[in-house]
């Protein structure tokens, strides 16, 4: 197993080292703090992602599930495009990025908070009743913002369309620095935790009769998995399918149940998606396409795949 | 509901609609219309009240039959890939044949929708969980990856926004010449009225059926062919129009029971009604502008699916 | 000494446990029969607090359940429940330390280690214990299960029909497993079982139900009795004796 997490490191780091240093030409003022700046903010969402959906894996005791359906794509666009709609595009680029980044992360919490409040007041909640309300929340959004998309002015779309898409060209500093101690703070409150994943993965009775608090562990894990995800949308953008895939070739290549080997491992196979794939948008696509539309295609037609391979 | 009540609704409201729009057509001035009145009423409106009428029959009506199909029901085309797969037809076609015909690109999607839904059945039958809430949410998400795939296509080709207008349900767009394939509908549905009880019984499951003596596969086939041929249509005439294949058939149980085939009038009815106030709803709230039936029905579609998930979950489903 | 006092729980405004009060001795096998949608299982998941109660209360060892930290249950209570069907890559070792989770929090230590072992060769798992879940058949699944709530190392262990599927070799000795926990290591389990003959062979008390509430409560020589059975499951039972036990022929 070592040896096997090993390999995704070694195969990570390879990556990374290509990302920065390839066609250098020794321009290296220029291009190491860009590039270190991608790659860090690589290394943040994909972790963040991984984490996250492996996290609510377990607590849905579903492989086919992703936080990143609950509507909140939906939502940070709904966001993006009220505030094209209200303030022109010029705000996108004028507003200061923190404020649009502490906006939109704050609406997503407050969303998945009051439909968490909502669904969970009544006994025998079900998460997968939490996950197609949120969905359905997601379709609300997705109408309005569609209606509002028709009625902005073409060339204000343009500016609209790239938020639209996951992008790592762009990523803003600031915004990096808030989101590394917004992610350290949650992983520090989510260390004491850990211990319980692996019984989680049991299913509800088995959890509770081994002693873990299962409302209050569940509850509090799914917060962190909702900030998690909102982070990592407003810092680049919506990437659905992402958790899907890395979590399932997580547990498909490492075969365990160990939580502490899944998610490391999850992480770093994220990590090797997101570099591989964005080396490929810089060098094989020359930038004419971004990196979420080719990871939701990869990702949606693995997991098409696995569905139909599924055991009867 | 009577059915009387709602025959009398329908009147009314088609009444409405045609006599609702910026250029003003008054009921008094029907027989002495002038050139101008007679093309808007011929050219615009009367097409406008054909489609809505029809999209929303058809549109309610293939939802039943999905939900029986599948016996779960949350299951319709907006929870279960077909309209995504429709939508991801269109695509192809576009790229394809460069200036494709209304009937290439319906062939098209159709072929894309009858293998999306046919995929999604044959997910069902690998799903060994089979709950209530899970079914629509695996639909959904089946319906995410395929509208992914379909966005990996239309960036590449620049064609995002061309294809943003097939997401958006939309009848101000609709007028003579552009819409007449939507009739293809009607056939379609008098198909699915003589075999309603056939589909009820497939819906209890491929050995229940084929000890009753049905031929299983045929009747789902054709069910799934009524389904995907109906959504290809609509979505190529009006757009997406969420969430209303699932709504009126399960409002239409409530106070109605479960016979597919008493429902079926009731279904189509209550479908064109309740579209039809929605559009004039839209068209009246912001005069003289306009709010799309994609939004309107989006919106209060969504405000009832959430209902029925509740009053569902309340009545332990 | 589990203690139940006026238990009761509604779905919607049907009870589906009405008022019941009972208590569980120390060192017995107790079992809960009756017919379908009696009540049994309800009330086993609310005893071992899967389940919440809408009223009454549940004493262990004279601590109220609800009061006691979740984890300190842990230690003293331990349930299965029927439908194990979970869906990871688990062998049977890593399912029985899940067992001892209670006391080391995931960490195992070398004592734990031997918990496990000893669960294992208890329930005569020791050529598997290295096989994957899914590779099992459900006798040697449930095995797996039995083997992880013994790792628990509970005073009372609560099973929810644990001889569901299985076939009669694996009933027996799932059967004689539970008696010989009781006689040697002095555990204190309860069952629920649709089996009456089981019931009647093995336990040493029986709690009838029906529709929520108890018929009747003792020995289990007082209610494998045609009388008793008849109000419960409103069908005529004849009981005949064989070597010291009571059979129910219920067949005709």
């Amino acid at each position: 197993m070592k040896a096997k997490l090993g390999v995704l490191a070694g195969f990570a780091l390879v990556l990374i080292a290509l990302f920065i240093f390839m066609d250098a030409n020794g321009n290296w003022d220029y291009v190491l703090p860009r590039r270190g700046k991608k790659i860090l903010a690589i290394i943040l969402t994909g972790g963040a992602i991984a984490f996250s959906t492996m996290v609510f894996q377990t607590i849905t005791n579903n492989r086919i599930l992703t936080p990143s359906i609950m509507g909140l794509d939906s939502l940070y666009m709904l966001i993006q495009t009220i505030v094209v709609f209200f303030f022109g595009s010029t705000s996108l680029t004028m507003i200061n990025k923190n404020v649009n980044f502490a906006i939109s992360v704050s609406v997503m919490i407050l969303f998945s908070g009051l439909l968490y409040k909502f669904l969970f007041r009544r006994e025998g909640q079900n998460v997968y009743f939490l996950l197609l309300v949120g969905i359905i929340c997601g379709t609300f959004f997705q109408s309005m913002s569609s209606f509002m998309e028709v009625l902005i002015d073409p060339n204000e779309f343009q500016n609209l369309s790239d938020k639209m898409f996951a992008s790592f060209n762009n990523v803003n500093t600031d915004l990096l620095n808030l989101s590394i101690v917004c992610f350290g703070a949650i992983i520090l409150y989510f260390m004491k935790f850990t211990k319980y994943l692996d019984v989680l993965s049991l299913g509800r009775d088995a959890a509770v009769n081994l002693g873990v608090d299962y409302d209050f562990v569940v509850k509090r894990l799914l917060i962190v998995v909702a900030i998690l995800i909102s982070i990592a949308t407003a810092l680049i953008g919506p990437i659905t399918f992402l958790g899907l895939l890395v979590a399932n070739v997580a547990h498909q290549f490492l075969r365990t149940h160990k939580h502490s080997i899944l998610i490391t491992g999850s992480i770093l196979i994220s990590i090797i998606a997101l570099v591989g794939g964005q080396l490929i948008v810089e060098r094989v696509f020359t930038f004419s396409t971004t990196i979420s539309v080719i990871i939701n295609f990869v990702g949606g037609v693995y997991f098409i795949y696995l569905l139909l391979k599924g055991k009867k | 509901m009577k059915k009387r009540y709602l025959i009398l609704a329908l009147v009314i409201f088609s009444i409405a609609s045609v006599f609702i729009g910026v250029s003003n057509i008054s009921p008094l001035d029907l027989f002495s219309l002038t050139e101008e009145e007679l093309q808007v009423l011929f050219v615009s409106r009367v097409p406008r009240l054909v489609s809505i009428v029809i999209a929303g029959m058809s549109m309610s009506i293939i939802g039943l039959i999905m939900q029986q199909l599948t016996r779960n029901k949350f299951v319709s085309p907006t929870t279960a890939g077909t309209m995504d797969s429709a939508r991801f037809g269109i695509l192809i076609a576009l790229m394809v044949f460069s200036n494709a015909t209304p009937i290439q690109k319906m062939l098209v999607a159709f072929i894309f929708a009858l293998l999306g839904t046919f995929i999604f059945m044959k997910i069902l039958d690998r799903i060994k969980f089979k709950d209530v809430i899970f079914i629509p949410l695996v639909g959904l998400m089946f319906g995410n990856i395929v509208s992914s795939i379909t966005t990996f296509f239309a960036y590449k080709n620049d064609m995002i926004q061309n294809m943003a207008s097939w997401l958006h349900g939309d009848f101000s767009l609709i007028i003579k010449g552009q819409y007449e394939m939507i009739y293809i509908s009607i056939p379609l549905l008098i198909i699915a009225y003589l075999f309603a009880n056939k589909f009820t019984l497939a819906g209890m499951g491929e050995e229940f059926a084929i000890n009753l003596g049905l031929n299983y596969k045929r009747v789902v086939n054709i069910g799934l062919v009524i389904v995907a041929m109906v959504s290809s249509v609509v979505i190529l005439t009006v757009g997406t129009i969420p969430f209303l294949g699932l709504i009126i058939p399960n409002i239409v149980t409530i106070y109605h029971g479960d016979n597919l085939k008493k429902n079926l009038p009731h279904t189509a009815l209550l479908g064109a009604v309740f579209v039809l106030a929605c559009d004039i709803f839209g068209r009246v709230i912001i005069y003289p502008y306009e709010i799309s039936i994609g939004l309107t029905v989006g919106v209060i579609g969504s405000a009832i699916f959430i209902y029925l998930l509740l009053r569902g979950k309340a009545h332990g489903l | 000494m589990i203690e139940v006092k006026q238990l009761s729980k509604k779905y919607g405004s049907k009870y589906v446990v009405d008022d019941v009060s009972l208590t569980i001795e120390k060192g017995t096998i107790t079992s809960f029969i009756g017919p379908n949608g009696a009540g049994k299982s309800t009330l086993l998941s609310m005893i071992s607090r899967l389940l919440s109660k809408d009223a009454g209360e549940i004493y262990i060892d004279n601590q109220i359940v609800g009061q006691v930290k979740s984890n300190e249950l842990a230690k003293k209570i331990s349930i299965l429940k029927q439908a194990n069907h979970i869906d990871i890559r688990l062998t049977v070792r890593d399912l029985v330390s899940f067992g001892r989770f209670p006391y080391s929090q995931g960490k195992l230590t070398k004592e734990d280690w031997i918990y496990v072992d000893e669960a294992i060769e208890y329930m005569e798992l020791e050529d598997l214990q290295d096989r994957y879940l899914d590779q099992l058949s459900g006798g040697q699944k449930q095995r797996a299960f039995i083997a992880m709530v013994l790792a628990q190392n509970t005073e009372y262990i609560l099973l929810d029909e644990p001889l569901n599927n299985l076939d009669m070799k694996h009933s027996v000795q799932i059967m004689k497993v539970l008696r010989k926990l009781v006689d040697e290591k002095g555990k204190t389990i309860v069952i629920v079982i649709h089996d009456i003959n089981f019931a009647s062979f093995y336990s040493d008390h029986i709690v009838a139900l029906k529709d929520g509430k108890i018929v009747k409560k003792g020995p289990t020589a007082e209610i494998i009795d045609s009388c008793v059975l008849k109000c419960v499951y409103d069908m005529d039972i004849c009981i005949q004796d064989i070597n010291e036990n009571k059979m129910c022929v219920y067949f005709s």
